[in-house]
C-alpha cells in the first residue's frame, strides 16, 4: 500500500469512516454538475424528499449540449432546451450556484472550475462525468461518478469509495518543440494500455510534468481515464500557486490564499513517500502522436509505421483488426498524409487559452485547406474573451476557421456539431470511439492542438514540426 | 440528517438466459450512444443499448446478439475485457438494465462502469478469459436454457457446468446484504460528518 502520498493525505483527511461493506465514506470539497448527468438525481433526490446538503461546495455550468452557434434561449434544439431548463429549475430551486451562458462564465466544467478557482489542491472534487480527472492537475483528487452517485453527493456530500492503489508515472526529458502534453499521456495510454490504470490512481511527476504549465498538466490529467486510472494528479507547486492566486477566489483575497498555502503545501507526497508502482517515462525522444484506431491507446508517433494487429500483444489484437477495418488504415505505412476532413480544435483536454495561441502559432500566415471544415470551440466564454483580446478570433476567421461559441461540441454528439457519414477529423478532444463524434461511420484521429491546425491547413495529417521549418527558413 | 435505513432489496443470485456480446474495451459510447442522452430521465433508454452496433445507418438491424429473438428475453449478458470504459454515463447500465439484463460476467470491467452496475443492484462478476469464452460458446448453444449468477456464493451454474467467478468484496457484501444503495446510508451519520468537515480548511464551516 503506498503511504505519504497526496491521496493517502487527501484519503485521510476526507474520511468519514469505513463503511459495513468495507468501502470508505469521503467528504466532498466541490461538486461540479451539468445538464447531461444531473436531471435524474435531482429527480431521485425530489422523489427521496431529500434536498441539496451542501449547495455552497456545488457549482453548474452548462456544456454538453449547449450549441455552439446560436446561443440565444430557447435553444432552437426541444431536446437541449428541456435540459437547459431542467437545470435551470432545479439550480434556482437548490441556490446552487450556476454559470450560465449569460453570466460569461459558462463553458466545459473542466476548464469552468480551474479558471474560477473553484478547483483548488488537497480537495476532493467529484462530478458526474469522466473528465473530472483533469482538476488532479491542481494536486486535487478528482474523479468522475455516475447519476446515482450524484444523487448520493446531493444528499449527504459524501461518497462511498474504495481506496486504490497509486503508481507514480515519473516523466523526464525535454519535449521537442511541436510536442504537447497531449502526445506525452496519449504516449502514456499506449504503453500501459486502456485498461492498465484500473485500480489505480496515477500520480505524474518528473521534470516534464515540472516543466509543464497548468493547462499542459490538465491535459495530461484528463486523460487519465482514457488509460483506466479514473483518476491522477499533479503535486501543487509555485506553477499551480501562480495559477490559483490570478483566480476569482484568491485575488482579492490574499489572507485565505496564504491560509490554504500552508494546507496545499501540506498535502504534497512527500520525498520518501511509497508508492505501489512506479513507472518510467522517457518524453525526450517523444513525437507528436496520433492515433490510428478507436481507442486512443491505438496511437502512434506521426513518422512511425502503424503496427499490423499481429504485432501486437496478444490482448490488443482482435480490436486493432476491428479498428483498422473501421477507420481504414494500412499497417506499415505512417499516419502522414492521410486526408482529413473536419479538423476540431476543442473540448475539455485542450481548449484553453494556451492551446489556442500555440494552434494561432501555426495558423497565422496560412488558410484552412480547400476540402476541410475547421472549428475553433474554446473551453469558455472566459477562454474566448481573452482570446477574441489577443485576436485570434479574427486570425482564426480571416484563415477560413469556424470561431465558435464554448460548449463541448464535436467531442460528444450530444449538440449541434457532429460529424457526417464517414467524415475523418482530426481532433484534440480525448477519444476516438466508434460514433463518438456523432456519426458511426466516421473516424476520429486524436492530435495535440498544432498538430489539428496543420492538418486543417494542409488538408492531411502532417508532422507540425515540419510546418515549422517552414516558418522558420 | 438522519434517516431510518429503509431496506433495500438483496441481491444474492441472478437466475435467467444469456446473451454473449463479444469484443474487449467495449466503451460506453457503444452501449449507449450520447445522442440518446438528450433525455431528463432513464426512462425509455433500453431500446437504444448498442444502437449504433444493431443498427446501419437507415436504421436497418444489423448482425448483432441483441437483434436476435433467441436472446431477446435474456438477462445475463457475458462480455470480455474493460466492458464500459470511457464515460461515465449511467445511462449506459440504465440502458441496459431497461432492456432487460440483471447481472453481466466478464473478464474485466472499467472501475465507473461497475460502480455505476452497483448502484442499481446490477452485479458485475469477472471469470477468467477461457472460462468466460466456454460460457459465451455455450450461451451461443443454449440460448434458451437458464444460467444462475450466484453472487453470495460467488459461482456461475450453467447446464452441466459450474465456473467459480471474482465477485470484489465490497460488491459482494453490497448485493447480498442489501446495501449497495448508498443514499440512507451516507446520510446516516451527520455528526461523523461535521467531524470530516472541521479538519478541513478549505470548506466554509457551518
Amino acid at each position: 500500500m503506498s503511504t505519504q502520498t497526496l491521496y493517502d493525505k487527501i484519503w485521510e483527511r476526507h474520511k468519514v469512516k469505513t463503511l459495513p461493506n468495507g468501502q470508505d465514506q469521503l467528504f466532498v470539497g466541490l461538486h461540479l454538475i451539468h445538464e447531461a448527468t444531473s436531471p435524474q438525481a435531482f429527480e431521485m433526490l425530489r422523489e427521496a424528499e431529500l434536498e441539496v446538503e451542501r449547495p455552497d461546495l456545488t457549482h453548474a455550468t452548462v456544456d454538453h449540449i449547449v450549441p455552439t452557434d446560436e446561443q440565444s434561449r430557447p435553444f432552437e434544439d426541444e431536446a437541449a432546451e428541456s435540459m437547459m431548463a431542467e437545470l435551470e429549475t432545479n439550480t434556482q430551486q437548490a441556490n446552487i450556484e450556476f454559470s450560465d451562458p449569460e453570466s460569461g462564465d459558462q463553458g466545459i466544467v473542466h476548464v469552468v472550475g480551474p479558471e474560477q478557482g473553484l478547483t483548488q489542491p488537497g480537495m476532493t472534487i467529484v462530478c458526474g462525468d469522466s473528465h473530472t480527472s483533469t482538476h488532479g492537475a491542481f494536486g486535487a483528487l478528482a474523479f468522475g461518478i455516475g447519476t446515482s452517485q450524484v444523487r448520493d453527493v446531493f444528499a449527504s456530500q459524501t461518497i462511498a469509495m474504495e481506496k486504490q492503489r497509486v503508481r507514480k508515472i515519473a516523466v523526464s526529458g525535454e519535449l521537442d518543440d511541436g510536442v504537447e502534453a497531449k502526445d506525452v499521456i496519449l504516449s502514456i495510454i499506449r504503453r500501459l494500455g486502456t485498461d492498465g490504470g484500473v485500480g489505480y490512481v496515477y500520480e505524474y511527476a518528473g521534470e516534464t510534468i515540472e516543466n509543464l504549465d497548468m493547462e499542459g498538466r490538465m491535459s495530461i490529467c484528463n486523460m487519465s481515464i482514457e488509460g483506466g486510472a479514473r483518476a491522477g494528479y499533479v503535486n501543487p507547486d509555485e506553477t499551480t500557486f501562480e495559477w490559483l492566486a490570478a483566480t476569482d477566489r484568491f485575488e482579492t483575497d490574499s489572507d485565505r490564499f496564504d491560509e490554504l498555502r500552508e494546507y496545499w503545501e501540506s498535502i504534497r507526497s512527500d520525498p520518501d513517500a511509497t508508492y505501489d508502482d512506479v513507472v518510467e517515462v522517457d518524453a525526450g525522444e517523444l513525437e507528436p502522436m496520433v492515433t490510428w484506431g478507436t481507442t486512443p491507446s491505438q496511437c502512434v508517433g506521426v513518422t512511425e509505421p502503424i503496427p499490423a494487429p499481429e504485432d501486437l500483444p496478444a490482448g490488443r489484437r482482435e480490436t486493432a483488426v476491428e479498428a483498422q477495418a473501421h477507420t481504414g488504415v494500412t499497417p506499415g505505412e505512417t499516419m502522414e498524409g492521410r486526408e482529413i476532413d473536419v479538423a476540431f480544435l476543442g473540448s475539455c483536454t485542450n481548449a484553453r487559452l494556451r492551446d489556442l495561441q500555440r494552434a494561432a502559432d501555426i495558423v497565422e500566415g496560412r488558410q484552412v485547406h480547400d476540402d476541410v471544415r475547421g472549428l475553433v470551440v474554446p473551453g469558455s466564454h472566459r477562454v474566448k474573451a481573452a482570446a477574441e483580446e489577443r485576436g485570434f478570433d479574427e486570425l482564426f476567421t480571416n484563415a477560413g476557421f469556424e470561431w465558435r461559441n464554448p460548449g463541448c461540441s464535436m467531442c460528444t454528439g450530444m449538440n449541434a456539431d457532429k460529424l457526417e457519414d464517414d467524415d475523418v477529423s482530426i481532433s484534440s478532444s480525448n477519444r476516438n470511439f466508434v460514433g463518438r463524434q456523432g456519426s458511426k461511420d466516421a473516424s476520429t484521429i486524436l492530435a495535440n492542438p498544432q498538430m489539428v491546425v496543420a492538418a486543417a491547413v494542409t488538408g492531411t495529417v502532417i508532422d507540425v514540426r515540419e510546418l515549422k521549418e517552414e516558418v522558420a527558413v | 440528517m438522519t434517516d431510518a435505513v429503509e431496506p433495500i432489496p438483496s441481491v444474492e443470485s441472478v437466475t435467467g438466459t444469456g446473451i454473449p456480446i463479444r469484443g474487449d474495451d467495449i466503451d460506453t459510447d457503444q452501449i449507449l450512444p450520447s445522442r440518446f442522452m438528450k433525455v431528463v430521465t432513464f426512462e425509455g433508454l433500453g431500446e437504444f443499448s448498442f444502437f449504433d452496433k444493431r443498427f446501419d445507418r437507415d436504421d436497418n438491424p444489423k448482425d448483432h446478439p441483441m437483434n436476435e429473438d433467441r436472446f431477446r428475453d435474456a438477462s445475463v449478458m457475458v462480455v470480455n475485457g474493460n466492458f464500459g470504459c470511457g464515460s461515465s454515463r449511467e445511462h449506459a447500465p440504465q440502458a441496459l438494465l431497461r432492456w432487460g439484463i440483471d447481472a453481466i460476467i466478464g473478464e474485466s470491467f472499467a472501475e465507473i462502469f461497475s460502480g455505476n452496475c452497483l448502484a442499481l443492484g446490477i452485479p458485475t462478476v469477472t471469470a477468467d478469459a477461457k472460462t468466460i469464452d466456454h460460457l459465451q460458446e455455450w450461451v451461443k448453444g443454449h440460448p434458451r436454457e437458464e444460467i444462475t449468477v450466484d453472487v453470495a456464493d460467488r459461482t456461475v451454474s450453467y447446464g452441466e457446468h459450474t465456473a467459480t467467478v471474482t465477485v470484489d468484496d465490497v460488491q459482494h457484501e453490497a448485493l447480498v446484504d442489501g446495501t449497495w444503495d448508498m443514499t440512507a446510508l451516507l446520510r446516516s451519520d451527520s455528526d461523523a460528518i461535521e467531524r470530516t468537515v472541521a479538519q478541513l480548511p478549505y470548506v466554509p464551516q457551518r
